[in-house]
């Protein structure tokens, strides 16, 4: 009879589930698709709006821009990410863990708040531009358009390289290094034909996760890109702009989006499927002391590289400070904190809203994401090989589509989330949830069933065997996916900033409209806050993590 | 409280791959049963099914008179005991070891007591508050050990408990494991790939092949008279030969090479002619020197190289069909005999075994 129960139970929790994906993920999505064909005058079927894409320079322009843009921006950041990774992991360098702190935290903010302090330096009014103007007479080049944005995107997403090849750097044998030392390979020889190949399935996942942030990314182009138009910035531009009327052309740039993706998806996935290969260490590479001249080029380019990724956050944090005029929007000689007086009276709104809905965001990911890589790995049936499918889905689409596909399906009568906390949650969720999975699922697959058996053989059923034995294993990997899930959320931009409104404006979202304005000193004290929050996250997390190991 | 198993008839397959055929099996009370083959022979499949975390697809699983059939796990009442010890790592040695007692309603006291009294019959008291990660492998063993046998199981399951260990430990758990089965009493299936281990701590031993039990015995059964080739084969060293039975009146004997004549006493019935398979332990060829008398059946064989090994010394011999042997004797004080040298080789005829030609079957009477 029991065995009958627990069967029940799992199979409405993956009922549940596949419910949940259906109506939040599957329904907006095919709202999307179904709009993106068909006319809003005449209600009926039509590919105009596609035609109207390719027929006009001005939007499609926007996919080969966006296109530059993302395979440049992964380019740039294999080259310094790769690099950075194996010498970091290769050779002893001085504090080494707050150097691996300084490289996750530049990665650790909104793209647009690095933008928006990079024109405040270097922009037609920036400080520095100003400065080698005045002493020097030298003209700066101008970081408005493709360079700016690619300068923005590189710093802020080469720690992701960094992190997965640091990842698979950890997991070579060191005997693989010494066995090719010993058949007289080294140096960078070595490094090119032995290190980098077996690196590949890491650097091609950190390439593609590179290459889709910056392709779905609207924050920076939008802030640096002056007229350099991307994708998702027409998507925004289509939505906002002019609600309703260019709903459908919004959905059908949706679809070309997602297209988009997918075929690279698929392709790093046939890459790296012809790439895969497991390795276990039993060594550990051994970090060696490089010889000094080397070691000092080591440390300027690991520590030059963290602080100019950290210049413009720290720029922001030195203008939080500053003394600014009554309305906040200039700022005058001398410090003082006005600008947090200003931001703590009337913007504590945002700052409860951030802690509110990304903390319920979190949670429910947290939930839903082990009970999905216990239901995938653990109970293998048709509805739970649908449902990882499922899952993996969020991968490829921008955050921008899952807004606007949400908004299209839940501004009804019948299910008015738009304006809710609920549909920002939402939005959260399903843009993380599948990263939180994979690492759940990783982890669960390294937990030998046997576990699962000998409680079972010691009389526990399989609900308090995942309650009491499985989760608690899973712990200290789901607590550091946590930890980088928090720092993702509290700074997601591009579902937000379309889904929010006046009673859930998040600290992201009221930065993003004040820079919008022009320098702030409220904008810098915000983002002050939002670092300060991320800092700590990232200290509880290097607190408790025994090796620093992060998943991201 | 401790009760046999009895398996009857069972059909275990994945998707189309047939495990195991037909197996039919009984099991004594507080015998120390052990589950031996290669791998892939479904001895885990076996135990697996006993445990109850494989489905059954046919047949009957019998403790006492009790079907468990379609029992979970958790109520079959066994204590398991798994290869890579599935030690609850996050728990300390003491809740590890409570944490079948605490499923049970059982009074905190009787808890805490039962759970001492096991780690100190295993020897692991000292280490009740730590964490299992800190302990030894043959400690974790030992935890393990305790945690199954603490729930005072009808049957205890042990699946390769050993294989993790390095060779020294291996020797020395398998004494704690058989001495802790004796003192209890508690009906044991052990699972192994390894016939030494398998012949150290069983009471009885089956062999298993393809799905499919080859024989059950005592490990003095299996090695001096295996059924078949196979385990022959599996059980300890051995040297297989072809031979062809010669009748003469009354006795029958087998020749090899078409000279070498062994009268045999044993033989079950066999025609003049027949060919034959002849199993010899390296220890059942008896080197006789370099000349015999012309009565006496000798092979004649080849030296290839030898091992000292102390107690015994191994000679790997080429027979005259081109055929290798290994032969096994206690080391003489003499010279070890020199490489290339030809010597003749008696055989003993009362503990070699004769088998069909397939190897299917033997021909010794009463096996």
């Amino acid at each position: 009879m029991k065995r009958k129960n627990e069967f029940d139970f799992w199979i409405s929790a993956s009922l549940m589930i596949f419910l949940l994906y259906t109506l939040f993920m599957v329904y907006p999505l095919l709202r999307v698709v179904s709009k993106s064909v068909v006319s809003a005058e005449t209600g009926r079927f039509s590919l105009k709006y596609f035609i109207q894409f390719f027929s006009e320079p001005y939007y499609y322009t926007t996919l080969s821009n966006s296109f530059k843009v993302a395979v440049s921006v992964a380019a740039v950041s294999l080259v310094i990410g790769i690099p950075l990774a194996y010498l970091y992991n290769m050779y002893e360098t001085r504090g080494r863990k707050t150097l691996q702190l300084l490289i996750i935290l530049s990665s650790m903010s909104a793209p647009f708040i690095g933008a928006y302090a990079w024109i405040l330096l270097l922009g037609r009014a920036g400080v520095i531009t100003k400065y080698l103007q005045g002493a020097f007479n030298i003209q700066v080049p101008t970081i408005y358009g493709f360079v700016g944005i690619l300068l923005v995107l590189s710093l802020k997403l080469f720690p992701l390289v960094f992190l997965y090849v640091s990842g698979a750097l950890k997991n070579m044998d060191n005997s693989l290094l010494e066995a090719s030392q010993n058949l007289g390979r080294t140096g960078f020889k070595r490094f090119l034909t032995v290190v980098l190949p077996l690196c590949m399935p890491s650097i091609l996942a950190a390439a593609l996760m590179v290459f889709m942030r910056a392709l779905a990314d609207f924050g920076t182009p939008l802030m640096i890109g002056e007229g350099y138009m991307t994708f998702p910035v027409i998507i925004f531009n289509q939505f906002v702009g002019e609600v309703g009327t260019k709903e459908n052309f919004a959905a059908a740039i949706s679809v070309i989006a997602i297209i988009i993706t997918m075929i690279f998806f698929l392709a790093q996935k046939f890459l790296s499927n012809r790439h895969s290969f497991s390795i276990s260490a039993l060594h550990p590479i051994e970090r060696r002391k490089a010889p000094p001249l080397g070691s000092f080029f080591i440390h300027l380019f690991a520590y030059g590289l963290v602080a100019l990724s950290l210049l413009p956050q720290a720029y922001l944090v030195y203008l939080s400070f500053r003394k600014t005029s009554t309305a906040g929007i200039v700022f005058l000689e001398g410090y003082s904190l006005k600008s947090y007086q200003q931001v703590f009276s009337n913007m504590s709104g945002a700052i409860w809203n951030t802690l509110r809905i990304c903390g319920l965001a979190l949670a429910v990911i947290l939930f839903l994401a082990v009970l999905i890589a216990y239901l995938v790995v653990r109970k293998r049936n048709l509805i739970n090989a649908v449902i990882d499918t499922l899952s993996m889905i969020p991968y490829i689409i921008p955050g921008a589509v899952i807004g606007v596909a949400l908004i299209m399906s839940f501004n009804n009568r019948y299910m008015p989330l738009v304006g809710t906390a609920a549909i920002m949650i939402v939005a959260m969720v399903i843009r993380r949830i599948p990263y939180v999975i994979r690492s759940s699922v990783a982890i669960l697959s390294r937990i030998p069933i046997s576990i699962d058996e000998a409680a079972e053989s010691l009389g526990a059923g399989k609900v308090k065997t995942l309650v009491q034995i499985t989760v608690p294993m899973m712990l200290s990997g789901i607590f550091s996916g946590a930890i980088m899930s928090w720092v993702t959320l509290i700074t997601e931009l591009s579902s937000s900033i379309l889904l929010y409104s006046f009673r859930t404006q998040t600290l992201n979202v009221a930065i993003y409209a004040m820079v919008g304005k022009g320098a702030d000193g409220r904008a810098c004290a915000l983002s002050t806050i939002l670092m300060a929050f991320t800092v700590i996250t990232l200290l509880v997390f290097n607190r408790f993590s025994k090796d620093g190991e992060i998943l991201m | 409280m401790d009760i046999g198993i009895r398996i009857d008839r069972a059909f275990k397959k994945y998707g189309s791959f047939v495990a195991i055929p037909d197996l039919s099996l009984e099991i004594r009370r507080g015998e120390f049963f052990t589950l031996l083959g290669p791998s892939g022979c479904g001895k885990t499949t076996l135990l697996r099914m006993i445990a109850g975390f494989n489905t059954i697809e046919g047949g009957d699983f019998y403790f006492g008179e009790h079907r468990i059939n379609d029992l979970e796990p958790a109520r079959r009442n066994i204590g398991m005991v798994f290869q890579n010890y599935a030690i609850f790592p996050h728990l300390t040695v003491r809740r590890n070891v409570e944490f079948g007692l605490r499923n049970r309603k059982m009074s905190r006291e009787r808890i805490a007591s039962q759970a001492e009294k096991f780690m100190a019959l295993m020897k692991i008291g000292e280490y009740a508050d730590r964490l299992p990660e800190k302990l030894s492998g043959g400690q974790q063993q030992r935890v393990a050990l305790a945690r199954a046998l603490a729930i005072e199981p009808e049957v205890l399951l042990m699946d390769e408990p050993l294989s993790n260990l390095d060779a020294k430990l291996r020797v020395e758990m398998r004494a704690v494991i058989k001495e802790i089965q004796n003192r209890l009493g508690i009906t044991t299936v052990y699972v192994t790939h390894d016939q030494e281990e398998a012949m150290a701590i069983s009471d009885r031993i089956a062999v298993m092949s393809e799905g499919v039990i080859q024989q059950i015995g005592t490990p003095k059964a299996l090695y001096q008279r295996p059924r078949n080739n196979f385990v022959a084969t599996f059980i300890g060293r051995t040297n297989t030969m072809a031979a062809r039975v010669f009748k003469r009146g009354g006795s029958a004997g087998l020749e090899f090479n078409g000279d070498c004549r062994v009268p045999m006493t044993n033989l079950k019935e066999v025609k003049d002619g027949q060919e034959v398979l002849v199993s010899v332990r390296p220890e059942e060829l008896v080197i006789l020197g370099t000349e015999v008398p012309g009565e006496v059946p000798a092979l004649t064989a080849a030296i290839s190289y030898s091992t000292f090994l102390g107690l015994n010394t191994h000679y790997i011999v080429e027979l005259g069909d081109g055929l290798q042997a290994e032969i096994i004797q206690e080391s003489q004080i003499d010279d070890i005999i020199k490489n290339g040298t030809v010597i003749k080789l008696g055989i003993k005829p009362e503990k070699v075994n004769v088998f069909t030609r397939d190897g299917s079957q033997s021909l010794i009477q009463g096996v």
